[in-house]
């Protein structure tokens, strides 16, 4: 199985795709520092003991600051090393979470319309149409405002993580849906899909044994691309002030504390976590792009 | 006129060079159709494109000389060789729908490549135009000419791609399988314009097709083409009635004949293993397992004035859409053992035929018969009924038939543990293998994955899985037409086996008349969702009677009467 | 043709129901409109009068039927934070937007559609990797990132361009313009740069995929074959080809320019409906919110419906019938 892995097209193309392989490495560093963020981490940033006024706003070791800071500190004092890897973990989780749930819902509606066609098909489109309508950040920032104004302060503080993951997964699954749907509708009029049917098959075995494993190739692009968009969008509405808020911040928030210091000199409070940001997103990117590729052939 | 020597054309690749037409040698002159047929990724294509200079990257033409009159056609620069198409060289190729420029209409498209080689005005060139679609058989032209291509019937768009290929007077038209896409009669009248004008305007034809009974009906030259290299070549009637070269031997007697019934297909070559197969899971014990104790396995099968209605998509507010009837009162009594062969061209009911016994379809009226006992349509049969596995089914497309994902055993044992015929796994993998080797596969295919094996093995694969359901009637639709002709006679061969050995109730749906003789002891007629004609084989092949039945034998392109000699 | 006109026109008004539908209930199980009208001194008896006043103790489906004839009129109710009625609010933010959006979207069509076709054309040159390289890094940079970038680089470092507001503006007829200074030119450059970006390479990489997939084609073979000259295979085949599928997105992204605006006027403080939405998610003004999502989804519903118009007049399949 694993020499079949590794002569198999795909890695082939990789291993012949200088882009594919960069890419991959700076996305290992980052993911594999955002991960291991406790262990590599000098300090939590998110315990307020753990820095102090006075180191801050220190510049990073070569512009001659503190060699305990190797990036330097922000205004509050915190590691940017340590903010920018557990920042880096929090925008992952997050991404990650949301990802998962709008693909598990996405694809699960997407296979069901698909298959079923007719009258559950036609409503589930046009609840997607609606969706359309209102872009991504649009209904995130809608969702995260229904349940700033429905539940009550502290809570909403509390949640603040679930109710950011289900606003950026409810902006994402019409994008799982439509590809699967419109993957299905190819493969049932295969002749596989009509043998199970003919041999009476149950529905659901013949969309999950049987149609699924066939159509994972676009969803996997898309998984990949949507994970880049959610993490985007997660530090787009942090960044925004609707998101992740300053005493347990995401890449995103980092950015926007950094933004004050855009115009005094204090230059890396915003470029290190933005550069972090930038290299996750991209190499995210370039991996799926890749990965499009490779699924298809024509468009190399 | 077109001289070809030694033409080599390789592929470059990941896995090495490949080699797609080696040490070609032929010639066309002006007013001949020669006719270069071959099976699939024989490599009759690439020598079209070779000429035309139009071969797909990263193909390179790695030797041999290619000569147009006295132009040296591998020695042009780009430019020249782009000027050339059209004027002196064209090609058509075989789908008539993907061919045209969907956004332009007829005119603007023909008027374009008139002017792209000659300077002449666009009055000047509309007139050209509008003749030439008369002359190749479109009444009306000057009205029609103004219209867009979806606007035309299969048929007819063809015409209008060999005007396109033809309004540059050139002196040689590559066809590339130009009627493999057409209904049988369409494709008598556009093999027979193709004749007409090789003889009127002197144009040299290279008939590129896989198919031997158009070969028969129009060349006059013919080049055998296997593996990339030339088998054997010479006047058509020559090669076909005595062919001397041992492939073309064996392809024209895997041919089926249309005037006469084989006992059996001759075919030298076998998939058939050397080895025999282990104990337990040899063919003998497939077939002990199939049986079962049970003499004759075949149920009788029987439609009684089944309709089948689809209700048209709006496209107007005002009025209602046209319901389709795909099957009009069709009744059909298939005997318990017997091979009924349905015949009819494409858009006639024959597949939805299939996909109302099957359950995919539900009729609008009628009653269906499974021996003695109704048969439920569609709506109401349960995904328990008995029906789902006594019947099964063979499709046409060995590639999309088999779940790419799973592998022969999963693809295989499936129906096993479906319809609980056997509740232990291992056991389950025996009989599957023994099914395999009844096949005629050997029994290591049960790890592999479909892609692995060919369109003939995955047929094989699909007949077997169909047999692991201890069906009693196979439905069959069009389960060769997707293969080589040699291929084809293998996997005919095996059905005609198992019906012989195992007495099942077969429904044989083909297109092509002389398969159908092959296979059937009855045929039923279909047109239009109606019953033409139905009767027992050998009475309709000698003695059809509906007009439309004696039409469709007619027209099916074939050998002249006499059959083939064997060495 | 006329009917699937008129199958998109019912399609757009059950879209713009169900937005009304949602906006609405916003309003009703969204916070307590009367407790953010009135202070904490307020009786209960006066709270229930203005409850009273207001209708929201009527039926539902009365007070939707109100609520959807309100609107069609005009009339968008208050503001909890202003007190301003959210009509005048958004009336006065929608110019500074859509020009904005449409600058925005000059730019991605004007730059990103030839560079598709360029791409398409020439895949494997250095300058379309080059290009492919940069619009895949494009995609990948936050919207905001580009426009801090742009404010550091042009703003401050430089100091050549405004870095927040719209400059000079001019009224025309109740429409106020930064279009026609060049101080509002100049104040508009960055804002429609950042947000063109984005929608440029995501129109940038579709026509390429759409190009590279009409130049495999049956008729491009066909007419190569024929030997019609490149350069009209290319504009006249091809391309006309290629837009038809590409303009259908190209509807889509308008509403990508709308949501990503509100980024974008965020970072340069423009003063459009993207930053009044953000406030009124920050303090939960509803009437601002529900109003703003029936605004935005009505932009998107017409931008659609002329692109369908559109497909309709250019692809012939589309207007006549098929043949038998």
């Amino acid at each position: 199985m694993l020499t079949r892995l590794i002569q198999s097209e795909p890695v082939y193309l990789f291993l012949r795709s200088p882009a594919a392989i960069l890419a991959a490495f700076v996305a290992i560093l980052v993911i594999g520092g955002a991960v291991l963020a406790p262990l590599l981490a000098q300090s939590d940033p998110y315990d307020l003991s753990s820095f102090s006024l006075m180191d801050g706003l220190q510049p990073p070791v070569w512009q001659g600051g503190d060699p305990r800071f190797l990036l330097g500190t922000d205004d509050q004092g915190r590691d940017m090393v340590s903010a920018i890897l557990y920042g880096a973990r929090l925008s992952l989780m997050i991404g990650l979470m949301s990802m998962v749930i709008a693909s598990v819902l996405g694809v699960g509606l997407g296979l069901a319309a698909g298959y079923f066609g007719g009258r559950f098909d036609a409503i589930v489109m046009r609840i997607a149409d609606v969706q359309l309508a209102l872009p991504a950040i649009l209904t995130a920032l809608l969702i995260d405002g229904i349940s700033r104004g429905v539940l009550p302060p502290e809570v909403h503080q509390d949640l603040r993580v679930a109710v950011l993951t289900l606003a950026i997964a409810l902006s994402l699954w019409v994008n799982f849906a439509r590809t699967a749907r419109a993957s299905v509708f190819v493969e049932r009029n295969k002749d596989y899909v009509q043998a199970a049917m003919i041999m009476g098959q149950h529905p659901l075995r013949v969309m999950l044994r049987h149609i699924l494993p066939n159509i994972m190739g676009p969803l996997l692009v898309i998984m990949t691309v949507d994970l880049a968009s959610a993490i985007l969008l997660e530090a787009t509405l942090s960044f925004l002030g609707i998101g992740l808020p300053a005493d347990s911040p995401s890449l995103g928030t980092l950015i926007r504390i950094g933004m004050q210091f855009l115009l005094s000199g204090e230059w890396w409070i915003l470029w290190v976590p933005t550069l972090f940001l930038v290299a996750l997103v991209v190499s995210i990117n370039v991996l799926g792009d890749f990965l499009r590729d490779v699924f298809n052939p024509r468009l190399r | 006129m077109l001289r070809v020597e030694n033409l080599t054309v390789q592929f470059p690749g990941r896995f090495g060079v490949f080699t797609a037409i080696e040490e070609v040698t032929l010639t066309v002159a002006a007013g001949e159709i020669h006719g270069l047929v071959g099976e699939s990724g024989a490599g009759k294509s690439t020598i079209g494109a070779a000429v035309i200079g139009l071969l797909q990257p990263p193909g390179v033409v790695a030797g041999g000389t290619m000569t147009l009159g006295e132009t040296d056609l591998r020695a042009l620069d780009p430019v020249q060789a782009h000027q050339m198409r059209g004027k002196r060289i064209s090609m058509i190729f075989q789908d008539p729908q993907t061919s045209l420029n969907p956004l332009m209409t007829i005119e603007d498209q023909l008027i374009e490549t008139i002017q792209a080689h000659e300077d002449i005005g666009t009055a000047g060139a509309r007139a050209r135009a509008v003749a030439l679609l008369e002359e190749i058989g479109i009444a009306g032209a000057a009205k029609r000419i103004k219209a867009y291509p979806h606007q035309f019937s299969g048929g007819m768009r063809q015409r209008v791609v060999i005007a396109l290929a033809l309004c540059t007077n050139p002196e040689l038209i590559i066809a590339d399988e130009p009627t493999t896409a057409l209904d049988v009669a369409v494709q008598s009248q556009v093999l027979d314009l193709i004749r007409r004008l090789a003889d009127t305007r002197g144009i040299g034809f290279l008939l590129i097709t896989h198919d031997i009974g158009v070969i028969a009906q129009i060349t006059d030259t013919v080049t055998v083409l296997r593996g990339g290299r030339v088998m054997e070549t010479g006047p058509t009637g020559k090669v076909l009635r005595s062919p001397e070269h041992p492939y073309t031997q064996a392809l024209m007697a895997a041919v089926p004949p249309l005037d006469h019934k084989l006992d059996r297909f001759l075919v030298p070559h076998d998939d058939r293993p050397v080895l025999s197969a282990p104990e337990g899971r040899s063919a003998a014990d497939a077939e002990a397992w199939l049986t079962a104790g049970a003499q004759i396995l075949g149920e009788g099968l029987r439609l009684q004035d089944v309709s089948v209605r689809f209700s048209g998509t709006r496209t107007s507010l005002f009025q209602r859409p046209d319901a389709f009837t795909a099957l009009d009162r069709v009744s059909m009594t298939v005997r318990p053992g017997s091979v009924m062969g349905l015949v009819g061209e494409s858009g006639s009911g024959k597949s939805t035929i299939a996909k109302v016994i099957t359950g995919l379809v539900q009729p609008s009226a009628g009653a269906l018969y499974l021996g003695d006992t109704d048969l439920p349509p569609a709506r109401t049969r349960g995904r328990r009924d008995p029906s789902r596995r006594l019947i099964q089914m063979v499709f046409q497309d060995p590639f999309s038939s088999l779940n790419s994902r799973h592998r022969i055993g999963e693809i295989l044992t499936e129906p096993l543990w479906l319809y609980r015929l056997e509740t232990d796994a291992t056991k389950r993998r025996d009989i599957a293998a023994a099914m395999l080797d009844l096949v005629g596969l050997s029994a290591d295919a049960i790890d592999r994955f479909p892609h692995q094996f060919s369109g003939g093995q995955r047929q094989r694969i699909a007949v077997a899985r169909s047999l692991l359901a201890r069906p009693r009637v196979l439905i069959c639709d069009e389960p060769t037409s997707a293969l080589d002709v040699s291929i084809q006679a293998q996997v005919l061969n095996l059905l005609k086996d198992l019906q012989a050995r195992f007495g099942l109730t077969i429904l044989f749906i083909s297109h092509n008349l002389a398969v159908v003789r092959q296979m059937s002891d009855d045929v039923t007629v279909l047109k239009d969702g109606k019953v033409i004609e139905s009767e027992e084989s050998e009475m309709f092949f000698t003695h059809p009677q509906a007009a439309y039945s004696r039409e469709l034998l007619s027209l099916t392109p074939g050998f002249p009467k006499t059959s083939p000699q064997l060495g | 043709m006329a009917f699937f006109v008129l199958k998109r026109l019912v399609q757009s008004v059950f879209v713009m129901i169900a937005v009304a539908f949602l906006a609405f209930s916003l309003f009703r199980f969204v916070g307590d409109p009367v407790s953010q009208m009135t202070g904490v001194e307020t009786s209960e008896q006066d709270r229930e009068r203005l409850r009273e006043d207001l209708g929201l103790n009527d039926a539902f489906v009365v007070q939707f039927l109100r609520f959807t004839g309100d609107m069609l009129q005009g009339d968008f109710g208050y503001s909890y934070r202003t007190r301003q009625p959210v009509a005048e609010m958004i009336g006065s933010r929608i110019p500074a937007t859509l020009e904005l959006g449409t600058v925005a979207l000059l730019i991605s069509l004007v730059v990103g559609v030839p560079a598709g076709v360029y791409t398409a054309l020439r895949p494997r040159g250095f300058v379309s990797q080059t290009i492919l390289m940069t619009t895949l890094v494009g995609v990948s940079i936050p919207t905001f990132v580009i426009g801090i970038m742009l404010i550091f680089l042009f703003g401050v470092q430089l100091g050549w361009l405004p870095t927040f507001g719209r400059g000079g503006t001019v009224e025309i007829g109740g429409w106020t313009s930064s279009l026609f200074t060049v101080e509002g030119w100049r104040a508009l450059i960055l804002p429609a740069l950042t947000l063109g970006v984005y929608q440029l390479t995501l129109t940038m990489r579709l026509v390429r995929a759409e190009m590279m997939e009409v130049m495999r084609s049956d008729y491009i073979r066909f007419a190569t074959a024929r030997g019609i000259p490149y350069r009209s295979l290319y504009f006249r085949h091809a391309l006309s080809n290629t837009m038809v599928p590409v303009i259908t997105i190209i509807g889509l992204q308008f509403g990508g320019v709308i949501a990503f605006s509100i980024v974008t006027e965020s970072v340069f403080q423009w003063p459009g409906l993207g930053l009044l939405f953000l406030d009124s998610i920050r303090f939960v003004d509803i009437p601002v919110m529900g109003v703003y999502l029936v605004v935005i989804a009505f932009f998107f519903v017409l931008v659609n419906m002329a692109v369908d118009l559109l497909y309709v007049a250019i692809d012939p399949r589309l207007r006549v019938r098929e043949a038998a």
